[in-house]
């Protein structure tokens, strides 16, 4: 596969690149750029952090899961291009130096990164910019105070882009193999030419299927130029979601119409994984502990299937049949998710043993309309209690024509066993997912009474 | 004057624009092989079929090791000599390297391990304390037992008792950068080895052993590691042999570094420990008598899990002064990863211990804990009092240690003589292993942090809001800190530095101490500074070497500045003042009276710059350059016996947490954290406060949130940052206040400074006792948390607190 790229400012042009080839080893085997570091390998550490910018603007992303074909047309900065070309320091780096923000140093150029590009947009929700780096020795304490200084700092001139690389049309490796199109048309036919191909997004999974299952993916079909996928609508009826739109985009649709679904995806991934990842591949990947599948749900969202011209829709929770199994034809995939205009009595509680960034143990979403003090409608769908996303459906039904108090609780005791027999894993007992989902109930209703339940509200 | 400023890390500048290399972003000459391990699948049996073919066969492979290809078996312990580098046929965990492969590229190293075809017979392994308890599967021959005092007699006649368990979880290093090591032949079958090591001279020691070589003809080198924590001291071993082997056998570069998932699969982490305790207590909380029984599990292998298991019991009294104490110490061998060094080496164990019994004395007599740990504190130190007397000389040591070469004796693990250990003389106050606590300092400490941190009225505050409100409860934890420092392995307090002058003044420093982000290299030079009195730039900070430094201890037990500072202190000092007589001569002033200060040498009525002094003396035939050594005094122990004075000193501290729980699904913050500790008379209190500040948020980690969990069959099922949670940025206390405590050691260290890298760890502790304060505030059991207070545990202790069950 050819494709092209600016690196720290310069035109890269590459022959026959391997399409699962990841930045991260390209950049230290290939380039000798050693700056940007292997910490995990799983888009978890941050240490490899690099600033990926388009059209869209700039965004901080995980290397390591980063397919040499994902940066066609875009333009790449590593650590070593944060400093100028006369090896200026950026303000972000002289900061860290002067508020002792690096001790080993090695999570250090992955965290200079995301502050550069935090600076750069003139973020300053420094515990939200880093959440996707960790650092084992600082407490972190010393690289928010360094990044709060340099804050000011104007930004400096290298590190504008200027034009990036004219790429057009579909670009294709010459064994058919992998492909990278340009429109949704594009990739309907390929996808249908090609119904075996693992399609890739954002990466955030595929790229631990290459970096730690170690698999070959011998067919690939790459979406993100598709930027007719990455569309979003809204209209007095509903708010449609383009699946190729990235999480980082979600999270600011989802502020102005749905907020605490917002702040669930605050925490989902990391700055990183949410500039990359999309809305579809978290449906279309049909893991049980997704986190928008439930939201969705609850929310009664409908999902946009298209095979070449043909297309069809159902309701999100009958796309996950069983584990590991949606209603997916092979060469179909996820085109649209479109969620109906509702007034907002959405509240998602996701349930993990650190805040920021990791997977839930329990993603409980809730919407329960009220009227005259007595619940007429209940859609409550869980992630993490079951094989698959799923409603809470004799919970639901003992909810509905109660009244919206104590009593209701109660009412749905036992529907809780009915729906869900949650296993017990490494994230949570079966036990205390079941507990937490009922008692998540209890917070709904004393949150809608005013009592005060959520600690990260809580000041010092 | 160069020391006690807040000066950056030396390589600040490297690490923030990418330039600061580390063992894989060196450059390699060409043909460089890479190297992977493959791995145990059961925790415990044998191999009965394995079947290599297609792991030859595998794209980019050139050579493939088992047990019987190797030079010798190639052991890896840094004790027992019981920890072969390959399997010899016979598993003891998931994740025990059983072959070794070198391929032309890491990726295909990792894809080629993948295609073994390995049958075993698995035996029942051994997972718990309770089964290996039952199995009697331990190190040593039965369980270790320290007493003072008659804790027996005590408790029967105490007016109160509690009894109680309590469980705490191990810790992953998450060291940023995974182990990793680079080999390179030499001529004459010699070896240089880069290694992301704390202990270069045991790389050097294991290396040479493997390959039957003379520690001469090995040499290793260590820049820097990204991130240490104990996690590099001993389990860089066996990457370190795996490359020397390699190289030595192809005559190519070696290189191994772990993938993320096969570094927390195949190495040791900090030791689990169960700790069941018995307290007897008057109704004031006066503490009569504590029965601890610490039982550790240290894994397969012996490893350090036995200076580990000790340094436990050696904390076990943390900052009180109990009258009958007494501490039995199992060491369970189970089908487990083995146990290692981590940051505070058992210490934080043994200390949170004892600050469970004193929360839970507080819970029984309906106190506020604070009260009740000051009235448990040793005395304060006394600077009226007289020295004691230091004592007789020691006698010789009653048992030689092993001598045959097998041992690496700058090792932890090695065995050490039985010491000569005089006993304190009476009406001293003393631990419960009989050492005179003479610097204690921690009434004073907690009475200025308790003023600061406003303890008295958010104490009521505290409890105002959680009568107020009902789901979010609030707890609040204030708890000290004495730790020992020095090598409890005495002969291990030593270290030598290399000091060079060149005629142009410049220096060139180095010692045994490595550089893992602590700042050692920048505190000890700007000691050596101090001594020249040159700006910092005129000393250059090289790489540790064991061709420079021989016979180094590992950079551990907090040690590094103490001894390599003082080292490179006497290396200077030597220098300066041979440049001192023959400057004095040569301008015929007092030698005594030469100054180096502000970058000059004053002799009499002359100012001459370093540079010209240096050049002076190098044209009048002065030898620039000199070793320094130096080692520890005071301290004899014998461990067998649990007497003596295993540390130099106590290094203190105190921090006060408050947190916020949620009581329906057992989340919770860490709202404000407020310390006070004592570096001594700081060497650069920037890089203090920065260990402070990381040591804490690691402490409580540890309680918190990062739990590691094995399945039933031994397979750890948290082996990656996706299900091992480590803090992330937010999870940092909102409000962080970090100070100094304003004083000088007490005792001759070097600048009066104290060791500051494992004391701020246990810091934590009181993240997780203001946790268990605030599920006290649900009912009225006591709470009885376990560590790690995952949220799933917290929820859990609620309802023990709101049932009392």
């Amino acid at each position: 596969m050819d494709i092209s790229f600016l690196l720290n400012g310069e035109r890269v042009e590459l022959r026959g690149v391997s399409p699962t080839r990841t930045a991260l080893d390209w950049l230290r085997e290939e380039r000798g750029l050693t700056g940007t570091k292997e910490g995990c390998n799983e888009g978890d550490c941050g240490a490899c952090t690099v600033m990926v910018s388009d059209a869209r603007g700039s965004r901080a992303v995980n290397a390591c899961i980063l397919f040499l074909p994902q940066l066609h047309g875009k333009a790449l900065r590593t650590v070593e291009g944060i400093s100028g070309p006369g090896g200026e320091m950026h303000p972000v780096q002289e900061a860290m130096v002067s508020h002792h923000g690096s001790q080993c140093g090695f999570c250090t150029p992955g965290f200079v990164v995301s502050m550069a590009n935090a600076h750069l947009r003139g973020d300053t929700d420094y515990d939200d910019a880093l959440s996707g780096n960790l650092c084992r020795c600082t407490g972190y304490a010393p690289i928010v105070r360094a990044a709060e200084a340099a804050a000011e700092a104007p930004v400096p001139g290298w590190m504008d882009e200027g034009a990036l690389p004219e790429v057009a049309g579909t670009v294709s490796s010459r064994d058919m193999t992998a492909h990278v199109p340009d429109s949704a048309d594009e990739l309907a036919e390929l996808a249908a030419r090609h119904p075996n191909a693992t399609l890739v997004a954002g990466a955030t999974d595929v790229g631990l299927w290459v970096t730690k299952q170690l698999r070959d993916l011998p067919e690939v079909i790459f979406l993100n130029r598709c930027r007719d996928l990455q569309e979003i609508e809204v209209t007095d009826e509903a708010i449609r979601i383009g699946a190729g739109v990235t999480m980082d985009r979600v999270l600011d649709l989802m502020r102005v119409h749905f907020p605490s679904y917002a702040e669930m995806l605050r925490r989902y991934g990391s700055g990183q994984v949410r500039a990359a990842a999309t809305i579809g591949g978290n449906i279309a990947n049909g893991s049980p502990i997704g986190d928008n599948p439930p939201v969705l749900i609850a929310l009664g969202a409908r999902l946009h299937l298209r095979y070449r011209d043909t297309r069809r829709e159902m309701a999100m929770e009958h796309f996950f049949l069983d584990y590991g199994k949606q209603d997916r034809y092979p060469g179909e995939f996820v085109e649209t998710i479109e969620i109906p205009r509702q007034p907002d009595r959405l509240r998602v509680y996701k349930l993990s043993k650190r805040f920021d960034q990791d997977i839930s143990a329990v993603c409980g979403a809730f919407n329960i309309q009220v009227e005259d003090g007595t619940v007429t409608g209940a859609r409550i769908a869980f992630g993490g209690m079951a094989g698959i996303p799923k409603r809470a459906e004799a919970v639901e039904a003992a909810l509905v024509g109660k009244p919206w108090n104590d009593e209701a609780v109660v009412a749905a005791w036992d529907g809780w066993e009915a729906d869900f027999q949650p296993m017990s894993d490494m994230r949570a007992s079966s036990e205390y997912r079941l507990l937490a989902a009922r008692n998540m109930l209890t917070r709904y209703l004393l949150e809608d009474l005013g009592a005060a339940t959520n600690v990260r509200e809580v000041r010092p | 004057m160069s020391v006690t400023k807040p000066l950056p890390h030396d390589a600040a500048p490297l690490h923030v624009t990418g330039k600061a290399r580390y063992i894989d972003d060196i450059p390699v000459p060409p043909g460089c092989l890479h190297l992977a391990f493959g791995l145990s699948e059961i925790a415990a049996g044998h191999i009965a079929e394995i079947d290599l073919s297609d792991v030859r066969r595998a794209p980019g492979v050139v050579g493939v090791w088992q047990a019987e290809d190797l030079p010798s078996d190639c052991d890896c312990s840094p004790s027992l000599h019981d920890e072969p580098l390959l399997s010899d046929g016979t598993l003891h965990y998931v994740g025990q390297p059983v072959f070794l492969v070198a391929a032309t590229s890491h990726l295909a190293a990792r894809k080629a391990v993948r295609k073994a075809h390995i049958t075993y017979e698995a035996r029942e392994p051994v997972f718990s304390v309770d089964a290996a308890l039952a199995a009697d599967t331990r190190f040593e021959d039965g369980p270790r037992i320290w007493e003072k005092g008659d804790s027996v007699q005590a408790l029967e006649a105490a007016p109160n008792v509690i009894e109680g368990s309590l469980e705490m979880g191990g810790q992953e290093h998450f060291y940023l950068e995974g182990q990793a090591a680079l080999a390179l032949a030499q001529e004459n079958g010699d070896l240089l080895v880069h290694s992301s090591t704390q202990h270069p001279t045991e790389i050097q020691h294991k290396v040479a052993h493997a390959l039957h070589l003379p520690m001469h003809a090995v040499r290793v080198e260590t820049r820097r590691m990204g991130g240490g924590f104990g996690g590099k001291e001993s389990q860089g071993n066996a990457l370190a042999i795996a490359c020397a082997v390699v190289a030595s056998a192809t005559g190519r570069p070696a290189k191994m570094r772990y993938d993320r998932d096969d570094d927390m699969v195949i190495t040791g982490k900090r030791h689990d420990f169960r700790i069941d305790y018995s307290a007897g207590f008057d109704d004031e909380g006066k503490l009569l008598a504590v029965d601890f029984l610490q039982y550790a599990r240290c894994g397969w292998a012996q490893d350090l899990s036995i200076p580990v298991a000790d340094r436990a019991m050696l904390h076990a009294d943390n900052a009180y002064d109990i009258p009958a104490l007494r501490v039995e110490s199992h060491r369970l061998k189970t089908n487990m990863q083995s146990a290692t060094a981590y940051r505070g080496f058992g210490g934080p164990q043994g200390m949170l211990g004892i600050e469970r019994v004193l929360d839970h004395v507080a819970h029984a007599l309906g106190r506020d804990p604070l009260d009740i740990r000051r009235a448990n504190y040793y005395a304060d130190y006394d600077d009226t009092r007289p020295g004691l007397d230091p004592g007789p000389p020691p006698e010789p040591p009653a048992t030689l240690p092993d001598e045959s070469g097998d041992t690496d004796l700058t090792s932890r693990g090695a065995p050490g003589p039985v010491g000569h250990a005089p006993a304190a003389p009476a009406g001293v106050q003393t631990t419960h292993y009989g050492q005179p606590v003479e610097d204690f300092i921690l009434n004073a400490l907690t009475d200025k942090l308790a003023e600061s941190c406003g303890y008295a009225e958010r104490r009521a505050r505290v409890a105002q809001w959680n009568e107020e409100t009902p789901l979010l409860k609030r707890g609040l934890a204030l708890t000290p800190v004495k730790f020992g420092i020095s090598f409890t392995l005495t002969h291990l307090n030593q270290a030598g530095a290399l000091v060079h002058v060149y005629q142009d003044g410049s220096v060139a420093m180095n010692h045994g101490g490595t550089e893992m982000g602590q700042g050692l290299f920048q505190k000890v030079a700007q000691v050596a500074a101090a001594r020249f009195g040159i700006p910092l730039d005129m000393v250059r900070i090289t790489a540790t070497d064991t061709a420079k430094v021989p016979n180094t201890s590992a950079t551990a037990a907090s040690s590094g500045s103490d001894l390599n500072g003082m080292a490179v202190q006497v290396a200077c000092d030597t220098i300066r003042d041979r440049m001192a007589e023959h400057l004095a001569t040569l301008y015929q002033a007092d030698a005594a009276e030469v100054l180096f200060a502000d970058g000059y040498v004053h002799v009499g009525e002359e100012s001459l710059s370093f540079a010209e002094a240096a050049k002076l003396c190098y044209e009048g035939r002065v030898s620039l350059s000199s070793t320094g050594f130096y080692k520890t005094p005071k301290v004899e122990w014998d461990r067998i016996r649990g007497q003596g004075r295993p540390f130099y000193y106590f290094a203190y501290g105190a921090a006060c947490t408050e947190v916020v729980l949620d009581t329906l699904t057992g989340e919770y913050r860490i709202l404000r954290t407020d310390i006070l500790h004592d570096a001594g008379s700081s060497l650069n209190p920037a890089l203090d406060i920065g260990q402070i500040e990381g040591g804490y948020v690691q402490g409580a980690g540890w309680l918190t949130t990062e739990e590691l969990v094995w399945d039933d069959k031994g397979r750890l099922r948290t082996h990656a940052p996706s299900t091992y949670k480590i803090p992330a940025c937010s999870d940092r206390p909102e409000i962080f206040n970090v100070a100094l405590w304003d004083g000088r050691n007490v005792e001759e260290t070097v600048y009066r400074s104290k060791a500051v890298g494992e004391p701020p760890f246990m810091l934590g502790i009181s993240a997780f006792l203001a946790l268990s304060d605030a599920i006290g505030a649900c009912g009225e059991a006591y709470p009885a948390l376990d560590a790690p207070a995952t949220p799933e545990r917290v929820l859990m202790a609620i309802r023990k607190a709101q049932d009392g069950v």
